[in-house]
C-alpha cells in the first residue's frame, strides 16, 4: 500500500522538482563561452546565496547546503543520509591516512562532515583512537592506517578504504526500509566495481588486487568480473554485455569519459522512476540525489570552462539530469 | 425498543460512521499533500484544496442516508417500526453507502495525493488531474442511489 508518513515531504519535494536542472539547461551550459556565463545562468536559477557575488565553489557549497536544509526539515530518516555520506566520509579517512604519513595538511581536500572533518579526522587517525569512528570504519581505518606507515603505497590505503566504503554502503542500505535505497546501494556497487575493473585492466594490476578491491554484490560475479578484468580487454567486455551490461560494453569502447558517463548515467536511472511515486519516502532520496548529480555537473562544466575545453568535451563529461 | 428498530438504527449509524470514516482518512492525507504543495507555492491554494475536498462527500452521502432512514423508520417522526423483518431490510439497504463510501473515500484520498503531485509539477493540468479522483466518486453515487432507491421502497 506503500508508506503515507512522507505525503507532506513528497509534495513539498514535487514542487521543488520544477526548479531542477533539464539536461537542455545542461545543453546551454556547455555551450557558455566561459565559467563566468555558467555562473550567471545558475545564479539566475537561483543558485548561491541571493544577493552575494561570490565564486562558484561558495554557489556549489551553498547549493549543497541548501539541500541538506531541506532534507533535514522533512525529516528523512537520518539511516538513510548516513548511508549516501558514506563515500565523503571515507574520502575523508584516504585524505587523513595520507596527512598524517606525507606531514603535510590539506584542509581543502577533505568534505564537511560533521565530527569527521579536516580537524577531527586526521587526529583520530593520529592518536589511533579508532574507537571514536563508526563502528563500520574502524577496522578498515587501521588496516589502512597499517599498510600506509609500512608501505607508503596510497593505491592500497585507497583500495582497502573503498572496499570498505563500498560494503558499509551496501550492508547499511540493504537493511533500509527504504526500497529506492536498496536497488541505489546495489547499482552503486556495481558500477562502482566495474569502474574499478576497467581501471586496473588499464593499469595492469593483477587477480589478487581485484579480489581485494571488488565487493561482491547481488548484480555480479565478482570473481569472474576479477579474472576477465585480470586477462584482456576482450574478455571484460564479454562479461559486460553477457552480464547485462551491454550499454556499459558499448561505452567503454567508444571512449573513457562516454564509460565514466554511462556509470552515472545508469545511477541515475535507478531513480527516476521515483518521479511517478507519491508515497514512502524514496521521491525525497531521488531528489537529493538528483540535486547533488546537478550541483556536480555544475561543478563539471565550470571546471572545464575555467581550464579552457572544447565544447565537445565539455559535452562528453557532462551527466544524464533526473527531470 | 424492538428488535426491527434496533436493526434499522444499526445501518443508520453505519452510513454515517463508515463513509465518514472513510472521508475523514481521505481528507486528512489529501490535506497533508495540499499543505506541502502551499507551502512552497501559495499560488496553488484554491486547486489543491479543491483536491482535498473531493473525498470528503462520501460522509455527506452517509449522512444524508442517514437521515432518510431516520425518517423512514419514524425517528424523527411518524410511526415507528415495529417488525424484525422491515428492520433487517433498512439495515441492509444502508450497507451500500456505507462499505462503497469507506472503501471509495480511502482510494479516493490516495488518488487525490497522486493529483495533488501533478498539480504541484504542472498547476496547468489542473482539469486533467481533477478527474482522476473524480472517477472514483462514481461508485460512491452508484452505492448512494441504491441505497436510497432501496429505504425509499420499504414498506
Amino acid at each position: 500500500m506503500g508508506d503515507l508518513s512522507y505525503v507532506y515531504a513528497v509534495a513539498r519535494i514535487r514542487v521543488r522538482e520544477k526548479y531542477l536542472l533539464s539536461n537542455t539547461d545542461i545543453e546551454q551550459m556547455a555551450g557558455m563561452k566561459d565559467e563566468k556565463s555558467v555562473l550567471a545562468y545558475v545564479r539566475d536559477k537561483g543558485w548561491g546565496e541571493q544577493g552575494s557575488d561570490t565564486g562558484a565553489e561558495s554557489v556549489l557549497a551553498a547549493e549543497e547546503e541548501k539541500t541538506l536544509a531541506l532534507i533535514r526539515e522533512l525529516k528523512i530518516d537520518p539511516s538513510v543520509l548516513a548511508v549516501l555520506s558514506y563515500p565523503n566520509l571515507y574520502h575523508n579517512l584516504k585524505a587523513a591516512v595520507k596527512e598524517i604519513v606525507t606531514s603535510e595538511q590539506h584542509p581543502a581536500a577533505f568534505y564537511p562532515v560533521e565530527k569527521y572533518g579536516a580537524e577531527d579526522m586526521p587526529r583520530i587517525m593520529k592518536d589511533r583512537a579508532y574507537d571514536e569512528l563508526p563502528e563500520h570504519m574502524r577496522a578498515a581505518a587501521e588496516e589502512a592506517h597499517e599498510a600506509m606507515m609500512k608501505t607508503g603505497d596510497g593505491q592500497l590505503c585507497d583500495v582497502i578504504v573503498d572496499r570498505a566504503c563500498l560494503d558499509a554502503m551496501l550492508a547499511d542500505g540493504k537493511r533500509s526500509e527504504s526500497r529506492l535505497l536498496r536497488e541505489y546501494v546495489e547499482s552503486t556497487v556495481a558500477v562502482t566495481d566495474i569502474r574499478i575493473a576497467v581501471r586496473a585492466l588499464r593499469t595492469g594490476k593483477n587477480l589478487a588486487f581485484l579480489k581485494k578491491a571488488l565487493a561482491p554484490c547481488e548484480s555480479l560475479d565478482v570473481g569472474e568480473l576479477a579474472r576477465a578484468a585480470s586477462e584482456s580487454e576482450e574478455k571484460l567486455l564479454g562479461y559486460l554485455e553477457n552480464h547485462g551490461f551491454r550499454e556499459g560494453a558499448e561505452a567503454l569502447r567508444k571512449s573513457p569519459s562516454a564509460f565514466e558517463r554511462w556509470c552515472d548515467n545508469r545511477l541515475i536511472r535507478t531513480i527516476k522512476p521515483q518521479k511517478a511515486n507519491s508515497v514512502s519516502m524514496d521521491p525525497v532520496i531521488a531528489w537529493y540525489l538528483a540535486r547533488m548529480n546537478e550541483i556536480r555537473t555544475v561543478r563539471v562544466i565550470l571546471t572545464a570552462k575555467a581550464n579552457g575545453f572544447s565544447e565537445d568535451a565539455v559535452r562528453e563529461r557532462v551527466r544524464e539530469m533526473y527531470v | 425498543m424492538t428488535l426491527g428498530m434496533v436493526l434499522a438504527l444499526t445501518g443508520a449509524v453505519l452510513s454515517t460512521a463508515l463513509a465518514g470514516i472513510g472521508s475523514a482518512w481521505g481528507v486528512g492525507i489529501a490535506g497533508q499533500a495540499a499543505a506541502g504543495v502551499v507551502s512552497e507555492d501559495p499560488d496553488q491554494f484554491a486547486k489543491v484544496l479543491i483536491m482535498q475536498l473531493l473525498p470528503g462527500t462520501q460522509g455527506i452521502y452517509g449522512l444524508l442516508v442517514t437521515f432518510i432512514t431516520l425518517s423512514q423508520i419514524g425517528i424523527l417522526g411518524g410511526n415507528p417500526i415495529t417488525d424484525t423483518h422491515t428492520g433487517l431490510m433498512y439495515l441492509l439497504a444502508c450497507l451500500p453507502i456505507a462499505i462503497v463510501g469507506l472503501v471509495s473515500a480511502y482510494h479516493q484520498g490516495r488518488t487525490s495525493v497522486a493529483s495533488i503531485g501533478i498539480i504541484a509539477k504542472k498547476p496547468d493540468q489542473f482539469g486533467k488531474a481533477m478527474l482522476f479522483p473524480a472517477m472514483v466518486e462514481t461508485y460512491a453515487i452508484l452505492a448512494l442511489l441504491i441505497s436510497i432507491l432501496v429505504i425509499t421502497n420499504i414498506h
